[in-house]
This record gives structure tokens, sequence and C-alpha cells, in this order.
């Protein structure tokens, strides 16, 4: 993972050089438009991944820092970036609190897996009561009777659980609280919903990475881990019990089945519990935000343009084939429409951008 | 102009650049602080609760307060007799001996080693070890993070005393051992007497090292926001709550941790002023 990054790094930076090195040779092309943006990490490679593509491709210049949704909506606040991004879509009240009126275009679907250490224990299943029982401290034991009951055949040790969850604000546990606390009545009044949270048991580490070693080095620990980074760890994963009494094992296509329902027309929408049958239930989108009025601090035409087109490419069949590649879900065609019919809707001075 | 003014002047002006920096910090902190206390008062220093999601929002700096202090404290206890004794060894039992200058290089090569080569040393090695040894489940917790502080101040305290204790003039030892003192005499009667602010000093510059150290607290000490229960309970540091939480936090919790972040800066001014005292006592 970490070469990976490495190498989609040094080639960003061979891509940037490169333009660089074609608008020296031709001063006119494209006018040195770049475009800037930054905000959450979850879908880091993915975007690094594709902006490499689109530098390559039309050698305008888009530049990504993975700072955290809480950053990425905070530079979009103080108009610093093209366009923000985001894992927790904003409320009401945050979207009121912005300068001006923001849209949500969303760019693909990742989940939130629960991985463990225990020797010798492959794919175990997990039903909601077993989640609030372990995530509240309820179960304490991996050999509790009601694991076992849940999981025969299994070899499950008489060894205390430790539950390792996120020290830092992320997006990652607002979608896992995001279900939990659609799955537990205990959970939603005790504990409930958002980036960072009071826990009732367990230990913090800072970052998935950090969640992955604690749990990787320390033997009977689970915890919660985005899906892009456990499947590039190949860690292993429980299979929880959606809606339908499915035992599901997060896979694209799973996480893809969770967005197969109808959305709202702003997309925004937790995709958490999904009453689809093959659905794994801890998925969620990310998206990317930007004004709905381009013209604003003074920004030329040609720079709102660049951005409207570098996102209209984002939700195209182009970059959402890359998405897999990074381990990523793409975005299901009814998604892609919306998507695209959110962007026509961006204006500058008030005519739309995109035809 | 001449030299000798140019040359006041340009101390001058740096050191007044030296008092704005730190003034402009007190009063931005305190300014960005202020709004937390405002909601909470004093509840915010002696409430245990950290409660940062929406719409149940209340903070209480306690459990990073007595995570700082205990962890920072089991460092220093484990950290005196060792610090000391190294340092002896070094500057006066075997002063010019090949061994004590290998030792003596070591040591400030420690001393300078940054904190995260520590924080992965005790996450991979120490905290495996601590777990083989039975002393704990998991191994994360006060003890471990506060056994990696002082593993990283101890070559911190050592380096410092070892200095101070070479610089007790010669002419007094010698006066001792002519009076027919033995070794053991001469270092507590002479040298210690003699270099007792100077070793003082260092021991609270060290301390104040563990106060604010970061990284290798937070690899270790479990963070749990919870008041330690005991010596193998996990708990969290106000520097480590500060490095995990800036990143996502607005509002009222980024200054909820402006706010840990100036009863850091309390803390460590009253160590520094408690050590003064005890320094002007002493010599």
């Amino acid at each position: 993972m970490k070469k990976l990054l490495t190498i989609l790094l040094i080639g960003a930076v061979m891509g940037a050089c490169q333009t660089g090195n074609k608008k020296g040779a031709d001063n006119k092309a494209s006018d040195s438009v770049s475009i800037a943006a930054a905000g959450a990490t979850f879908p880091m490679p993915y975007y690094n991944m594709i902006i490499k593509d689109y530098i390559g491709k039309t050698g305008t210049l888009v530049t990504y820092g993975g700072i955290g949704s809480g950053g990425g909506i905070k530079s979009l606040k103080d108009k610093v970036v093209d366009f923000g991004a985001t894992d927790a879509f904003l409320s009401d009240a945050k979207m009121a609190d912005m300068p001006a009126e923001i849209v949500h275009i969303p760019t693909c679907l990742g989940a939130v897996v629960i991985a463990y250490n225990l020797e010798g224990v492959e794919g175990l299943k997990l039903t909601s009561e077993l989640l609030e029982g372990i995530f509240m401290g309820k179960i304490t034991n991996w050999n509790d009777s009601l694991i076992k009951a849940n999981n025969p055949g299994v070899n499950l040790p008489d060894l205390a659980i430790t539950f390792v969850h996120r020290s830092d604000g992320s997006g990652t546990t607002y979608i896992f609280s995001d279900y939990m606390s659609k799955i537990s009545a205990a959970w939603a009044d005790q504990v409930g919903t958002g980036k960072s949270l009071q826990w009732p048991v367990g230990m913090g580490a800072k970052g998935n990475p950090g969640v992955t070693g604690t749990i990787k080095s320390t033997v009977g620990a689970i915890g919660y881990v985005g899906s892009e980074y456990a499947f590039a760890q190949k860690l292993p994963v429980a299979l929880l019990q959606n809606q339908s009494g499915n035992y599901i094992e997060p896979s694209i296509a799973s996480i893809s089945a969770a967005a197969q329902g109808a959305l709202p027309a702003d997309t925004r929408a937790m995709l958490t519990n999904s009453d689809d049958a093959n659905a794994y239930p801890i998925c969620g989108f990310t998206w990317l935000i930007l004004y709905k009025e381009q013209a604003y601090g003074g920004r030329s035409k040609a720079q709102a343009q660049a951005t409207l087109e570098f996102l209209d490419w984002v939700v195209s069949a182009d970059a959402q084939g890359v998405a897999e590649k990074v381990n990523y879900a793409p975005l299901p065609a009814k998604a892609v429409n919306q998507a695209k019919s959110i962007l026509r809707s961006v204006t500058f001075n008030g005519e739309a951008l995109l035809k | 102009m001449k030299s000798d003014t140019i040359t006041k002047y340009v101390l001058l002006v740096s050191s007044i650049v030296i008092l704005l920096v730190s003034a402009g910090m007190v009063f931005s902190l305190i300014g960005d602080a202020l709004p937390v206390f405002e909601k909470f008062g004093w509840r915010f220093i002696t409430s245990s609760e950290w409660n940062p999601t929406e719409g149940r929002e209340n903070y209480g700096a306690l459990p990073f307060i007595a995570g700082t202090l205990s962890t920072s404290i089991l460092a220093l206890i484990i950290c005196l007799p060792m610090a000391f004794a190294t340092a002896l060894f070094l500057a006066e039992y075997f002063k010019k001996s090949s061994l004590s200058t290998i030792i003596g290089s070591m040591v400030d090569l420690l001393a300078g080693v940054p904190s995260i080569v520590y924080g992965l040393w005790g996450f991979y090695t120490l905290r495996p070890f601590i777990v083989s040894l039975g002393l704990d489940a998991q191994g994360y917790g006060i003890f471990t993070a506060g056994l990696i502080l002082a593993i990283m101040i101890i070559p911190y305290a050592t380096s410092l005393s070892a200095e101070i204790i070479s610089m007790v003039p010669n002419e007094l030892k010698e006066a001792a051992y002519s009076l027919g003192a033995t070794r053991m005499e001469v270092i507590f009667s002479v040298v210690l007497p003699n270099a007792r602010s100077g070793i003082v000093a260092s021991f609270i510059l060290a301390f104040g090292r563990a106060l604010g150290e970061t990284m290798a607290v937070t690899m270790l000490i479990g963070n749990a926001n919870i008041i330690p229960t005991g010596l193998f309970s996990t708990g969290n540091s106000m520097a480590s709550v500060i490095a995990n939480q800036f990143g996502e936090a607005d509002g009222l919790k980024l200054s909820a941790l402006i706010a840990i972040g100036l009863l850091l800066f309390a803390i460590t001014g009253i160590v520094n002023a408690i050590g003064k005292l005890v320094i002007k006592k002493l010599s």
C-alpha cells in the first residue's frame, strides 16, 4: 500500500512536471488553469490515481490535499480551494453555516469493515446484537456463549476482547457509528453518531494505519477499518448480518449493492443498514463539495469551467472504472445520472457551466 | 553609529521578539480557549466527561491531566535513580575510563533520537515484551507509556547532570581526599552539595520534556479518554489528545483542545517555577 502510494505520488509529481514542460513549449495551452482541492483522506488513493490520469489527458493541473473531511469543509468555507471533499455529508445546519449554497457530488463508495485478530478463525459471523454487545462492552470474552452460538464449529479462544477504535476524528467513525445507532437503541441513546465519540470501551489508535497496526499486533483485538485500506492489507474481516438476515462479506459487489436503492435528489444520504438482500450493511458515499454559484472571490470563468469539467469527468465511466483497482466501489448508474444533473445546475453568474 | 551600540540594539530586538512571541502565544491560546471556559467554567478542569458527539457535547480535561501527570511522574520516578547513577558513573566514578567515554557518547546519542523512534520501538518491542512478561494482557496503558517516557528522559537527565557533576572544582575534591575522605564521602559531602541545584534543574527539564511528549505516548497509552484506574489501565495524555483530534475539530471542540493546550502551558510553567524555587533554596 505504501509502495503504491509512493508510486502514485511520484507519478503525480512527474505528471505535474510534464505539464510544466508542455506549458513552457506552448505558452497558449490551457492558460495555466490549475485546480486546488482538499479534504477527506479516505478516497485519497482513488483521487490521486484519477487526477494523474486527468493531468496526463488534459494538461489541467489538479492538486488534492488529504487533510481530513473537516479540513476540506473548512477550506471550502474559507474559499481557498475550488472544491472540497468529505466523507460525511453536511447537515442542514452546516450547509446554512456556509457562506453560500453548496452542492454535493458523490464520487465513489466505500465500506467500513470489522477486522479482528484471532488465530485460526476465519469468516467470523456477527449479528447486530453481537456488534452492540462487543462494542458497548457487554460481551468481553471471545468464548462468550452468544458469539459461540452464532459461530458453530469455530474454535473461539478464552481471550479478552480488545476493541480498537479511532483516536482521531474521522469519516470512517461517522459511518460506523451511524450504522451502530441504526441497529442498536442503546448505542443511539448512550453513544450516538459522530466523527469522534465518547467510547464506552476500548482503546484508540490514529488513522486506519494505526488501527490496523494495533489489531495486527494484538491477539484478541477487533476494530473497524476503512474497506479500501483493509482490502489492500488483506485483513481478516467479519461477515455481518444485514437487514435481510444474510451474512455478507464486504466486497466491491456487496458494497455496490448498498447504493441500489432510491437516493434523495441532492444525494445526501447515508447508505448504512441497506435493505438490499445482498448489501453489506456499513457502506457510504464519499462526496466532493463546491459552491453552486461559481462566480465568487474574483474567480475567472475559465477556472470555474475547468473545475466543472474535471468533476464531470470524475463521475464519467472513464474515471469510475479506476475505482475498483484501488478497492473502492464505483457509483451505480443511477447515482452517476444524479451527480451529472447536479453538476449541470452549477452556474457562473447564473449561467450553467456544463451543457 | 558605533559597533557597540549596533550590537546592543540587535541583542535587544531579538530578546524583545522572544517576549512578543510568548505573550502572543498566551494571548491567542486564552482567546481561543475562552468559549469552552465560558460554557463549562471550572467544570472543564474537574469533569472527567469528554463527549465530542454533536448535540451532546461536554468537555472535561481531567482524564488528560491525570494521564499526563501519571505517566510523567512515573517516568520521573524510574528516571531518578537510573539517571543519577549513570551520571555519577560517567562524571565522577569512572571519569576518564574508555568505558565511560563510550557510554557518555551513547547517552548523548540517545538524548537526540527523535521521539517517534522511541514510539516505534515501544510499540513493536517494549509492548510485546511487557505482554510476554505477563504484566498486562495487551500492554497498552500508563505503565508502558511511563516506561517509554522514562527511557526517553534518562539520557537527557543523565547528560545534563553529568555535565554539572564534572564541573565541581577539582581543588575541593582534592582537599577532601587529603583529609582522608573515602570516595563515597567525597561524592556525598563534596560533589553532590556543590552540584545539587544543577542536578535538580536537569531533572526538572527532563520532567518538562515528559509532560509535553506526544508521539511516543500516543502510540502506547491506549488513547482511551478515561481517568486511569491503575498502573496498567489505558488512558490519554494532554499532548496526545490534541495531536489526535485537532484535525477534524471545530467550534467548541477546537476551543476545548486549545484550552487543554493552555493548561499544558500552565502546568509546564508551574513545574518550571517550582524548579526555580527549589534551585534558589538549594544554592
